[in-house]
Parts: C-alpha cells; sequence; structure tokens
C-alpha cells in the first residue's frame, strides 16, 4: 500500500477491496467514458466483464457499450466514436495488442484521445498469459503515451489522469496504462473510489456536440479525413507534429499529477518518475509497473543493512522522461535497469535500458549502467531476488566487477538453474 | 416469434414499397453530394453507384471508407469531392468504424437530444475485396450485432485500386493480375452470406439501374438495424472495355442473368423489377454476350464457358426454388 492509500485507509474514508481490473473499470465509470468497445482477452477480461455490469445495469446512463467480435474491430470502432466526439475506452492484452496494431497507429494518426488499459501478458508462442511488459513496449514507435502501473490505486488514478492529458488540446494523443497480468490484475487491494463530483471536478468536461477541434463528424460541417496525400503535402509535418506532441505532453503530465496530489491527495512523484532514497545512494536501480512495489521493500532492507542504495520508479515510458533519467544517473555511481519485457539483439539490454543508456549518452554523465532482465511471462521475482539485484550492483560499484553471467552485456536474473 | 416477425416484416415490406419514377426522380434527386471534380477514371461504376446512393440518403450520413479506389477518387489531400462526413479507414476496419459512428451518434443523442444524431445515418463503403475478403470478419460481427448502419459493397469484381489482383468475387474464369491464366475459383456470394445473418434488409443493384438503387437505398434508409446493399459496379480499365459502354456492360450482366437484382427485407425475398423477367430462362441472353464484351475474359475456354452458363442457371434454379418454398411458409 502506498503512503497515500494508508493515510486514507487511517482515514476510514470510503474504499473498496478491488481487483485491479475491477479498478479499471470504476476509473472508466468515474470518468463518464461514452463509447466502450471490447473483445475478451485473458487477463484484462474481468475490465470489461465490469462494465458489462454497470452498462446493462444501468449504471453508467448514455453509455454504448459494443460487444465486436475481435481486436482489430476493438480499434476500429473506438476510432470512429472517438472521431464522431465521444469519449472512449477499452481494455486488452498481449495478443489482442498485436491484433489491433493496425488500428493503434490509426488512433494515434488521428491524433484521437482514446484511453486504452493493458493487463500486460507476455507475447505468444509458448502461450503466456502472465505480467510482462511486452506487449506495451511493442506500441513504443505507434504515437500512443504509455504509463506503468505498480499499485492498484494507481490503476484507478492513472486512467483518471490520462483522460485529462490525453484530452489536452496541446496532446491529443491516445493512452496505454499498463498493469502486470494477474500480479494486479487478479490479486486485490483497498481502492479508493473517489467521489463522482470530485472526478467530474477534476477531468475536462465531456466533449461537446461539435466534437474535438482537429477532428468531427458533423453534417453542417463535413469533414474529409484521412485522405492520400502526396509526398510534397504535409505527411511528414502531421508526423511530426505526434512527436511534437508527445515531447509537449511531458509538461502537462507532470502539471496533472501536481493537480491531482491536490485533489486527491496521492503523489505519483512528478508524474513521470517516482524517486525513492536515491538522495545519498551510491547505487541506484531504474524500476517500472508491479516489480517497483517489492523494489521499495528491497531498498529499505538493504538501507536498514547498511547499503547506500536507491531507486527510481519509471511511470512513463513514452513520452521517455530523460531529464528525470539524467538527474537520477547523476546522483550514483551505478544504475541498475530492470526490464521485464524483451529486445531481442538489443546491444544495450532490454527496452527501458536501451532507452536510459541513449539517454546517458554523450552527456557528461560517466554512470555506469547495468541491464538486467527479470520475471518474464510471470516469472516469479522475490523480495530476495530483488535484494540480489541491488547487492550485484553494489559490488559492481565497490570492486568494478560485472557479473560472470552476463549475456551479451545484459544480466538475466532469476532464470532456472539448467544442468 | 420467428413466425411473428416474418409476418410483421411482410407488412413492412408493402408498406415500404418505393417505386420512384423517371419523372419524380428527375425533381427529388437533383441534389449532388458525391460532387464534380473528382478523380474517377471515365465511365466508373464506383462514382456512379456513391452518387445516386448519396442522392437517396441525403444529409445526416456519414460515410467510412476503407482501403478501395474510393479513397483515392475522392481527390488527394487537401481536395475533397464530397460534401457529406467522410472518414477513410484501414482495410478491414469498415463495418467496425461505422460501428463507432454509430456508437457515438447514440452516445451524443443521449446528451444532445435536440442534435441531428439520432437521425444521422452511419454508412460503410466498401469494395469487394474489403467486403469479401479482408473485411467480411468485420461486416459479419456488425451484422451479427444488428448494427444500425448500412453497408454498401460497391463489387467490381477484384482490387482494382492495387492494380486488379483477383479478389473472392472476382468471377470464375476472369484474368486478373494474380490469376493471368484465369480464375479457377467461382465468386464467392456474398448477399447470400448476409441474408444468413437475418438482418433486416439485403438488397443487390446494379450502376445500370439507378431508380432501383435509388430507391433501395430510400427504403434502406428508413429501416433500422444492418442493412447490406452489394453493387455490381464495373469497372472499364479493370475489365477491359471501353469506357463508354459501363451501362451496357452492368445491363448485360442482368439480362444474362448472371447479376440477378433482389432484395430481402425482414426474411422475405422478392425478385427486383428490372431482373424479373429474367427467372424465365428463355427470356435470357447467352452469357457470351456479355462475356465476349470484356478483355478479362478472353481466354475462357470453351469449358470454363459451360461452366459460367451452368453456374448461371442453377442460381437462378436456386433461386426459384427458394421463391417457392417461402411462398410456402408465409
Amino acid at each position: 500500500m502506498t503512503e497515500a492509500e494508508q493515510r486514507d485507509f487511517i482515514q476510514k474514508k470510503e474504499s473498496k477491496i478491488l481487483k485491479g481490473n475491477i479498478a479499471a473499470a470504476y476509473a472508466a465509470k468515474s470518468a463518464r467514458v461514452q463509447v466502450i468497445s471490447a473483445y475478451p482477452i485473458t487477463p484484462q477480461t474481468t475490465v470489461v466483464e465490469k462494465l458489462s455490469e454497470f452498462v446493462d445495469g444501468g449504471l453508467m446512463p448514455g453509455t454504448q457499450y459494443i460487444k465486436v467480435e475481435s481486436e482489430h474491430s476493438v480499434m476500429a470502432s473506438i476510432v470512429g466514436a472517438s472521431i464522431a466526439g465521444t469519449r472512449t475506452f477499452t481494455a486488452t492484452s498481449g495478443q489482442g495488442l498485436f491484433y489491433m496494431n493496425e488500428m493503434i497507429h490509426w488512433a494515434a494518426g488521428a491524433r484521437l484521445p482514446i484511453v486504452t488499459t493493458l493487463a500486460s501478458r507476455g507475447p505468444a508462442p509458448p502461450w503466456n498469459i502472465w505480467a510482462d511488459y511486452f506487449d506495451v513496449i511493442n506500441a513504443r514507435d505507434t504515437g500512443w503515451m504509455s504509463a506503468f502501473c505498480s499499485t492498484h490505486q494507481e490503476i484507478y488514478d492513472e486512467i483518471l489522469m490520462s483522460y485529462k492529458v490525453t484530452e489536452n488540446p496541446d496532446v491529443m494523443l491516445p493512452k496505454f496504462v499498463a498493469y502486470g497480468g494477474f500480479v494486479l490484475s487478479h490479486t486485490s487491494k483497498p481502492v479508493m473510489i473517489e467521489e463522482q463530483d470530485l472526478v467530474d471536478k477534476f477531468l475536462p468536461p465531456l466533449p461537446d456536440e461539435e466534437g474535438w477541434e482537429h477532428i468531427f463528424i458533423d453534417p453542417e460541417r463535413p469533414m474529409m479525413h484521412g485522405n492520400l496525400i502526396m509526398p510534397s503535402g504535409f505527411y511528414m509535418e502531421f508526423r511530426m507534429k505526434i512527436h511534437d506532441a508527445m515531447v509537449r505532453a511531458k509538461e502537462k503530465i507532470k502539471k496533472v499529477a501536481e493537480e491531482f496530489e491536490r485533489m486527491f491527495g496521492r503523489s505519483y512523484g512528478n508524474g513521470l518518475v517516482q524517486e525513492y532514497k536515491l538522495d545519498g545512494a551510491d547505487v541506484g536501480i531504474v524500476i517500472y509497473g508491479d516489480l517497483a512495489l517489492q523494489m521499495e521493500q528491497a531498498v529499505d532492507e538493504l538501507r536498514d543493512e547498511g547499503y547506500k542504495v536507491g531507486m527510481l520508479k519509471l511511470r512513463y515510458f513514452r513520452p521517455f522522461p530523460e531529464e528525470d533519467i539524467r538527474k537520477a544517473a547523476k546522483k550514483v555511481k551505478v544504475l541498475g535497469v530492470v526490464d521485464r519485457a524483451t529486445a531481442f539483439g538489443s546491444p544495450t539490454g532490454g527496452p527501458v535500458s536501451s532507452e536510459v543508456k541513449s539517454t546517458l549518452h554523450n552527456s557528461g554523465i560517466e554512470t555506469k549502467v547495468l541491464p538486467m532482465i527479470s520475471g518474464l511471462g510471470g516469472r516469479e521475482v522475490t523480495l530476495e531476488q530483488q535484494k540480489d539485484q541491488l547487492k550485484i550492483l553494489v559490488k559492481m560499484n565497490e570492486t568494478g566487477e560485472l557479473p560472470d553471467d552476463l549475456l551479451y552485456g545484459t544480466l538475466w536474473h532469476g532464470k532456472l538453474e539448467v544442468e | 416469434m420467428i413466425y411473428f416477425m416474418v409476418l410483421s416484416g411482410m407488412e413492412n415490406w408493402r408498406l415500404n414499397k418505393i417505386m420512384t419514377s423517371l419523372k419524380e426522380a428527375m425533381n427529388e434527386a437533383c441534389d449532388e453530394h458525391f460532387l464534380p471534380g473528382n478523380s474517377c477514371c471515365a465511365g466508373c461504376g464506383l462514382e456512379l453507384a456513391l452518387r445516386w446512393a448519396m442522392k437517396a440518403l441525403g444529409d445526416n450520413t456519414a460515410l467510412v471508407a476503407p482501403a478501395s479506389c474510393l479513397n483515392v477518387v475522392v481527390g488527394l489531400w487537401p481536395k475533397t469531392a464530397p460534401d457529406f462526413p467522410f472518414v477513410n479507414m484501414a482495410f478491414a476496419a469498415g463495418a467496425a468504424a461505422a460501428t463507432g459512428f454509430d456508437a457515438a451518434f447514440k452516445a451524443k443523442a443521449h446528451r444532445f437530444p435536440q442534435g441531428p444524431w439520432k437521425d444521422m445515418t452511419a454508412m460503410t463503403f466498401a469494395g469487394d475485396g474489403g467486403t469479401t475478403d479482408i473485411g467480411i470478419q468485420g461486416l459479419s460481427g456488425a451484422a451479427e450485432r444488428n448494427t444500425d448502419m448500412i453497408y454498401v459493397c460497391y463489387d467490381n469484381e477484384a482490387y482494382m485500386n492495387t492494380g486488379i489482383q483477383r479478389s473472392s468475387s472476382t468471377p470464375h474464369g476472369a484474368k486478373t493480375t494474380t490469376t493471368p491464366f484465369g480464375k479457377q475459383q467461382y465468386k464467392k456470394d456474398l448477399p447470400r452470406i448476409m441474408e444468413a445473418h437475418d438482418i433486416p434488409y439485403v438488397a443487390t443493384c446494379s450502376i445500370s439501374e439507378p431508380l432501383d438503387l435509388y430507391d433501395k437505398f430510400k427504403k434502406a434508409k428508413e429501416i433500422k438495424g444492418c442493412r447490406y446493399i452489394h453493387i455490381l459496379a464495373p469497372c472499364p480499365p479493370g475489365w477491359g472495355y471501353s469506357s463508354e459502354n459501363s451501362i451496357e456492360i452492368a445491363r448485360l450482366a442482368i439480362k444474362t442473368g448472371s447479376w440477378i437484382l433482389y432484395e430481402v427485407e425482414n426474411g422475405v425475398k422478392t425478385i427486383s423489377k428490372p431482373s424479373k423477367r429474367y427467372m424465365d430462362p428463355e427470356k435470357r441472353i447467352p452469357l457470351t454476350d456479355y462475356i465476349s464484351k470484356q478483355k478479362r475474359f478472353s481466354s475462357v475456354s470453351e469449358k470454363t464457358l459451360i461452366e459460367l452458363q451452368n453456374q448461371v442457371d442453377k442460381n437462378w434454379k436456386k433461386l426459384a426454388s427458394e421463391l417457392k418454398c417461402q411462398e410456402e411458409y408465409l
């Protein structure tokens, strides 16, 4: 439980014991989404089951829920509904996200503020349905923002914050909110479901009758969208604007996290990252998603044992918070990066460690970076293993020694013993 | 329950019978929504199909165009020929995107009851590749959900936009760039598949019969639920005939009986007027009259020709027995 959660619990404010998926469904309800489209996939399914109860039970009046026949149609119908000027929501996982990939690009290209939650799971084959962030990372270059959650409360909160960021006229980009399959989606914890009045005050109003500024369906103002555009047209400029918006989104994310804290009392660092005991640390570890929660405890215990260790929880993968990474790297001599995802053939470790390395490149920061890969496909990552990861960094700092089982410069931590 | 639906369907069918005369059409169908200056080829079947469809549907129609010639002929950015909301869409996404439109219109009608939203028609206008091949899953899903939309397939019997490759709607024996010696398989009968979805309205049209097409779209506009309209839309470069002959070629398809105009309203099938007389095999002209005018059939063998003619005759026999059976249970 985060500090804010504990405080709320103590204050006996109304909280519910909810699974991560159910928290996501409550967030969609709190955000008054107007169109939901979904297709079942494990481990996301209970999000859309709960929403069916809400919609069919009359708790979300006016909301349209399309139960389509595939994920490709999920995103196609969401794109259609968003173009027509409604607030939209869907949820998916691994293979489902891969199948909707074409429409993912469409959503970003059309600059639609769609929010999609991912109960992230490992890609097949072999079939895998457990926590692994490869699915969201695979969508890196689609123009979608992507955030990781490490607690149940954070799922609810992040979805609310997402609508405020995506619907900002300076951003207008879709966004993924990813959390580990089963490890968060199917476990239960207390979650504060905020009062509707407060949520309404926090979020921007639902799109008005005219729809979005840049795209709309209005018989009075007929508009054509998505024409073929010649190389001499503005295609390149449109792409550049997506990049611009993504970079610009960083300031908005920070601002929204601040406003969120003011209104609801829960803090998520500066929105992009959360530092944990990095001040005065010799070594630090960059980590994201559910693994970050337990890593806090590993840091605490090692601190108690006298090790100067700290952690940087990465909340956003896109836009990537390079300033915060540099700031954190300056504080320590060795920085580990734990990926719960792969980047096959990458010379710089997993996907996030590649970003960290390229962020530090040519920055004049001498901090050494050790890429680690851990917990793929839901492989259990114990507290002891995480303490071990920190100790490897401490040893590396003290002796300059690298672990002897590095695979192409990356430590695959927590492998099975093979004879 | 089903029996009741069929009966009420019958009644609707009688009430909804629309027959626009040429004179009436001259008066009421003057509005143009698919405007001149588009970049269709001369004699393009698609252009006539969309132009007449929009004359019937008029304002308050929003169109989704999955990948097809339509994406290109409406005009390169920033030029646009349609004067109604028009959204280009990914190939397989036609039906689902219109489903999204429909959901959004309903959500907006809830919030803004005074607005035009409850009167909006979501329409997908797709080619035969986008319908019978890559789009069939989404279309079947939308039909099963009875989504409130009109789905139109303009059928030029191949992937014309990408340079005349075969689709599952290409007829047996036709040459395309991927069937250089003629297609071995037969044309997929999509209207029949849509009929099997038990949606409120299925119709076939031809660009050579604009009044029939106009009537069918006018009728479709008034019906709620999923409506499917399949239009035969010849393509001069793709089929290999001179562009001034588009209407004649499309008409020959009807006269030879290889393209049958009919509609299925709430499960009740009726042959449309232009095709009615060809129920009598004596009235149908030989298929060669249609085939010999198109270069795509230039290398059709005697054997293939017989096969094609047999296919036409078989289709009509099937249809006749179906209608007979229908008479009995109605």
